[in-house]
């Protein structure tokens, strides 16, 4: 039998496991790495001579010089994975460090300027307006049952009112019975049962938050959205306190030159409802592009609470009558800052949040 | 929904200008979306032939082209190249103003003189199309000069584009508009005109229906006409079906689609050659049964429910070998399709569940303007009326049309309108403000509703076409909502309540203004991270974790709750960094979420359809985290910062206690929690970022130490956790205070802060303990370092004597020596 390229294979695949076991450091790997299984190996070599061969045994030679490739490639990987780990290891003694000991007062602190979110500012200035008028400031949770995000809110599973919101469900319980909440509404229905559970009414509250909508994010919508959501619970309140409190509250924050409108609107959980709009902050109600040439701008939706609502929390709509109202937070920052395009608002360029104080 | 204008006047006197319209039709909640003048601005646009096509010298863009429109050639520089010689094209002469008031003037280029404008169909706000000029042979038979308008048979109209809300189902219809402006206006509401059944047949002996599930059908009318030529609608027809927006297709369809846009009722025609036994049956479907709808998909009917609240249930019309026709209220059948030999129709006009309607549709995903409004709730009574309006409508083109007497008319459930009282006082509590029961009574009278007196109350039963009124205090609230709707919303009073209840925030939210105030003031700048992130980022902290899924993302890289805020402000800080602008502190305050198997703290609450299941969910901690990635941040700067605001927030004693293998993502080596002493709660973790992390999220970053801070707003609100400093003051001796420094050896194990502390309360004359250096070296025994600190003494009563303080300096250091600690 003639003498084949491939008669030393075995000796020579084991000196290059010694060698890879050799390596003593991940540079030296990197150096020798075309030594082993690179361009310069022998490797490489043989698979070049293999055209001496007859066809014949071609074949199974280059199968042969494959697996000792193989061998010799996952040989240098364990390896390569093992220098790193102890690479790193050392590197973490070396930094190992008791944060106990750091001495504050020797600690270089240079004099950074840092700026709060634009959602906290505005969401802070608005709390503040609705604070002044009496209001509490209430949480809620960020994921829902459907009961709290819905069915509480007199839209019945499958109802087409659930079309109103795009959902972003959760993959827990039964399918669609958790969401992200696509308004801070729920919360009000919180806030009436503990309330009825305390025997703690009336409520005069406002609930800012965090909510979610299942839109493809663009200049106008971001799939997460910050809301104030509003609610009293008292007696004798009736649509005009509902419309003097947005009023009010639209003054506060916008100017005095600001005017506020209600048209007829459609909510489940309120009856009579109505979105409200105030004057155009661009154009100052002149028309414009902002505001599609009307001088308005839609802000947010209200109404008077729904006696199925105050039913499904157990408040005695002959005792207790109240109102509820939300809106978004970003959007007024939109406004008063004209913004042309929300994404800018999660982008977290430093340059765009060090705007805001 | 679009109305036109010529429409609705016609069921209603409408002179105020469609800009004055606008406003009341906003007031009635029925909100305009969009106004559009249909012809406005073509009135002097004129057919034109091109007679001559010339180059322009050193013009490769545009061409000088001769046409002729009925007053001999003119010249015209054009752009388009789409056009031959002989073409007919719309031509703007000069001084006319086109849609968006652009007015055409005579120009002048390179020697050549344009005299109006050869236009494009979007020029004219006729379609999109812009790719050249709008020519016109093959879409009309065009004749020289004439006008445009006359030319494409455009009436100028104007077209309100209406969002109807979903509690008005009448208002999807022009008849319901129209409603709504005469109440509104005190002005009559006209009906359209209504044919008669022919006296002498009599539908029974040719057709048959009956309705074999009442719940889900709750009246089957069907009426039969024949000797129908099908054929193409009369112009008015085609205009009135394209003016909504929908494409005109025969006589018999449009009628259908007429019907349903002037009165609400959706029709179906059959052709009755293609109905077994001439028969139609509304019932449930089977499990197994399809059905090619229409839109030529094939649909499987009655399948297991989809989603929450849904039955599964379809409700079809079949014929009299019980063949399905079609989905009911959603979308017919190709087999029984109207074609052009049909000669008798079966015209059904009825009313479904609107529940189930929306399930079916939904879960078909098939949305129809039929859909639209039997989903909403279509009157139950107007089924004949909407008959007798598409007779009177196919009548037109087909004289001879024939509607055969005593249509077939079946009744199932349908809702029974209620009775509501509005007692006296109800407006005034619900509004706020009196509005005289004779006014409301005009006002819901113009809305059909009828109204009784019954002494100072008002018993009403709405109008079977607002199946949105309910009963008892919820359809008061309808009724009174519909009262302020019509008096007017602007009308009504605003007064802004007082209560004796304070406002306030919660202790919570003051602590998290208060940490915010401290991290901006020490140079955070905070930013927001994204709640949904990816499997592949979850898992760089928390791999394998079970964590909180949503069922239908946007994209899997937005599909996962987020459980830490690390990765978030570390991109954050990578994409600065890219950006030139890294060298940023970078703070967020936001909720993480852990999924309910994960965590002892999941939410219990209920529920599921009615409330009645109780469902665990994932527990919501909030967390403020700050990423310091300016040049010479470290474990250190971190630390230095978590001192401060632990200082600011009146901590008592929350120190920062090394550990080896903090959570995964912090340097494994430079970490510490941050313990309270008293209730050995972890408030948080301080330290660096685990470069392997950086790595995995920034592809450029630089080498650089990333300070972390990562505090659990839950632990530090909570008193029983955080222990809050003691809100006793204490006043200074007036004595002086005599200050000493003891540097001890002291072993890795124990802790600075312990050892400060131990000093702290060896004796009451301590009066602070400052560590002030550590020193490591060779000098020192291995595995120690020596712990410098300055301790100042004081008493309140007097000038501590040399020798006190000599004495007090020996317990110390007797106290360090209990833990291991001596005097260097």
């Amino acid at each position: 039998m003639a003498s084949s390229p491939l008669d030393n294979l075995a000796e020579q695949t084991a000196q290059l496991l010694a060698t890879v076991a050799a390596l003593g450091s991940i540079d030296q790997l990197r150096d020798d790495e075309p030594m082993i299984t690179g361009k310069r190996s022998f490797l490489s070599t043989l698979q070049k001579s293999l055209g001496v061969l007859a066809p014949e045994d071609r074949k199974d030679a280059g199968a042969r010089l494959q697996e000792a490739r193989r061998t010799v490639e996952a040989a240098l990987e364990g390896r390569r994975d093992e220098l790193t780990r102890a690479a790193r290891l050392r590197q973490l003694e070396v930094d190992r460090m008791d944060l106990g000991d750091v001495v504050v007062g020797a600690v270089r602190w240079p004099a950074t300027v840092g700026h709060p979110s634009l959602v906290a500012v505005t969401q802070r200035e608005l709390e503040d307006v609705f604070v002044a008028m009496g209001f509490t400031v209430s949480e809620g949770p960020e994921v829902e049952s459907d009961w709290y995000n819905f069915e509480a809110l007199n839209i019945p599973p499958a109802h087409p009112a659930r079309g109103m919101w795009d959902t972003f469900y959760v993959e827990l319980g039964e399918p669609e019975t958790v969401v992200l909440r696509t308004h801070t509404s729920p919360t009000q229905i919180h806030l009436m049962e503990s309330a009825v559970a305390r025997d703690s009414l009336p409520i005069h509250a406002v609930m800012p938050g965090r909510c979610y909508r299942r839109d493809t994010p663009d200049a106008r919508h971001l799939a997460a959205f910050h809301q104030v959501e509003g609610l009293v619970v008292d007696h004798h309140i009736a649509f005009s306190d509902l419309a003097g409190v947005i009023e009010t509250f639209t003054r506060a924050y916008f100017g005095p030159d600001i005017e506020s409108r209600l048209r007829p609107a459609f909510f489940p959980f309120t009856e009579p409802s109505a979105e409200f709009e105030v004057t155009c902050t661009i154009c100052r109600g002149e028309g414009c592009r902002t505001c599609s040439q009307t001088g308005w701008i839609e802000l947010g939706g209200c109404g008077m609470l729904d006696p199925a609502v105050l039913d499904a929390v157990g408040i005695d709509g002959d005792e207790w009558s109240g109102f509820a109202f939300g809106f978004g937070i970003d959007r007024c920052a939109q406004m008063r800052h004209q913004i042309a395009d929300m994404r800018a608002l999660v982008e977290n360029d430093a340059r765009f949040l060090r705007q805001f104080s | 929904m679009r109305i036109a204008l010529s429409w609705l006047t016609e069921f209603v006197d409408l002179h105020e200008a469609p800009e004055e319209l606008r406003p009341v039709l906003d007031d009635l909640g029925l909100i305009v979306e969009d106004i559009e003048y249909v012809g406005a601005g073509l009135e002097d646009v004129v057919v034109a032939r091109i007679d001559e096509i010339k180059s322009i010298k050193g013009a490769d863009r545009v061409r000088l082209v001769v046409v002729d429109a009925g007053a001999g050639p003119v010249e015209i520089v054009c752009g388009a190249t789409n056009f031959a010689l002989g073409n007919h094209v719309p031509m703007a002469p000069v001084g006319a103003v086109l849609p968006g008031g652009f007015e055409i003037a005579t120009r002048s280029m390179r020697g050549v003189t344009s005299n109006g404008m050869l236009c494009s169909a979007r020029e004219l706000g006729l379609s999109d199309d812009h790719l050249g000029l709008m020519v016109l042979d093959g879409m009309i038979d065009p004749v020289v000069g004439a006008p445009l308008l006359e030319a494409l048979d455009i009436v100028p109209d104007v077209v309100f584009d209406i969002t109807v809300e979903g509690n008005r189902p009448d208002a999807w219809s022009v008849e319901g508009v129209a409603r709504d402006l005469a109440t509104r206006f005190g002005r009559t509401l006209r009906g359209p005109v209504l044919a008669e059944p022919d006296d002498a047949s009599s539908s029974d002996t040719f057709a048959g229906a009956s309705i074999d599930d009442p719940d889900l059908c709750g009246r089957l009318t069907v009426s039969v006409l024949r000797n129908v030529k099908v054929g193409p609608s009369p112009e008015w027809v085609a205009r009135r079906v394209r003016s909504a927006g929908m494409r005109p297709i025969s006589n018999v369809v449009d009628a259908s689609n007429l019907v349903m846009l002037e009165l609400g009722q959706p029709t179906h025609p059959y052709d009755a050659a293609h109905v077994g036994q001439r028969t139609l049956r509304a019932r449930r479907a089977r499990r197994g049964e399809r059905l090619l709808t229409l839109d030529g998909v094939e649909r499987e009917l009655a399948t297991a429910g989809r989603g929450l609240g849904d039955t599964g249930e379809d409700c079809v019309i079949v014929d009299g070998d019980d063949r399905v026709l079609g989905l009911a209220g959603i979308m017919g059948g190709a087999a029984s399709e109207i074609s052009d030999s049909t000669t008798d129709v079966l015209l059904e006009a009825a009313f479904f569940d609107p529940m189930t309607i929306a399930r079916s549709s939904k879960r078909h995903g098939l949305r129809s303007e039929a859909s639209n409004r039997f989903e909403r709730g279509v009157d139950p009574h107007l089924a004949l009326r909407a008959a007798a309006r598409y007779v009177a409508v196919l009548r037109e083109s087909v004289p001879g049309l024939l509607w055969m007497g005593g249509p077939l008319d079946l009744w199932g459930e349908v809702p029974t309108p209620p009775t509501v009282e509005v007692r006296s006082g109800d407006i005034e509590r619900l509004l706020g403000v009196e509005i005289s029961h004779d006014e409301a009574a005009d006002i819901l009278r113009g809305l059909n509703f009828s109204v009784t007196s019954r002494g100072e109350d008002l018993v009403v039963v709405p109008s079977t076409a607002r199946l949105d009124v309910r009963s008892g205090a919820a359809g008061r609230a309808d009724v009174i909502e519909e009262i302020a709707r019509l008096y007017g919303y602007r009308r009504l009073p605003r007064r802004t309540p007082t209560w004796p209840e304070p406002g306030a925030l919660s202790g919570r939210q003051r602590l998290r203004r208060h940490l915010r105030d401290v991290m901006v003031d020490l140079g955070a700048t905070e930013a927001w991270t994204p709640t949904l992130g990816s499997d592949a980022e979850f898992d760089l902290l928390q791999p394998g974790v079970e964590r909180v899924r949503i069922t239908n993302p946007l994209s899997a890289e937005e599909s996962v709750m987020r459980a830490t805020l690390l990765t978030g402000l570390v991109r954050a800080w990578g994409r600065n960094i890219e950006r030139g602008t890294g060298d940023v502190v970078l703070a967020e305050i936001g909720v993480v979420f852990a999924h309910p198997s994960t965590s002892t703290a999941s939410r219990a609450t209920k529920g599921g359809v009615g409330g009645s299941v109780i469902l665990q969910l994932p527990y919501e901690n909030e967390r403020a985290t700050v990423v310091l990635g300016r040049p010479d941040d470290d474990a250190s700067s971190a630390v230095a910062l978590w001192t401060t605001i632990r200082d600011r927030l009146g901590l008592a004693d929350v120190v920062v206690r090394s550990v080896e293998g903090g959570p995964k993502g912090m340097h494994p080596t430079r970490c510490a929690a941050l313990v309270d002493r008293a209730s050995q709660a972890v408030i948080g973790f301080v330290g660096e970022v685990d470069r392997e992390l950086v790595d995995a999220l920034v592809v450029t970053a630089p080498e650089r130490r990333l300070g972390v801070l990562d505090i659990d707003l839950d632990a530090l609100a909570d008193p029983e956790r955080a222990t809050r400093r003691s809100e006793v003051a204490l006043v200074p001796s007036r004595y002086p205070s005599a200050a000493i420094d003891l540097a001890f050896v002291t072993p890795g194990a124990v802790h600075a802060a312990d050892l400060a502390h131990e000093l702290a309360s060896a004796s009451e004359l301590v009066e602070d303990v400052a560590l002030f250096d550590v020193y490591r070296g060779l000098a020192l025994p291995e595995g120690t370092r020596s712990l410098a600190y300055n301790v100042r003494f004081s008493a309140p009563d007097r000038t501590l004597g040399e020798s006190e303080v000599a004495a007090t300096r020996d317990l110390l250091i007797a106290r360090a020596h209990a833990l291991g600690a001596t005097l260097r």
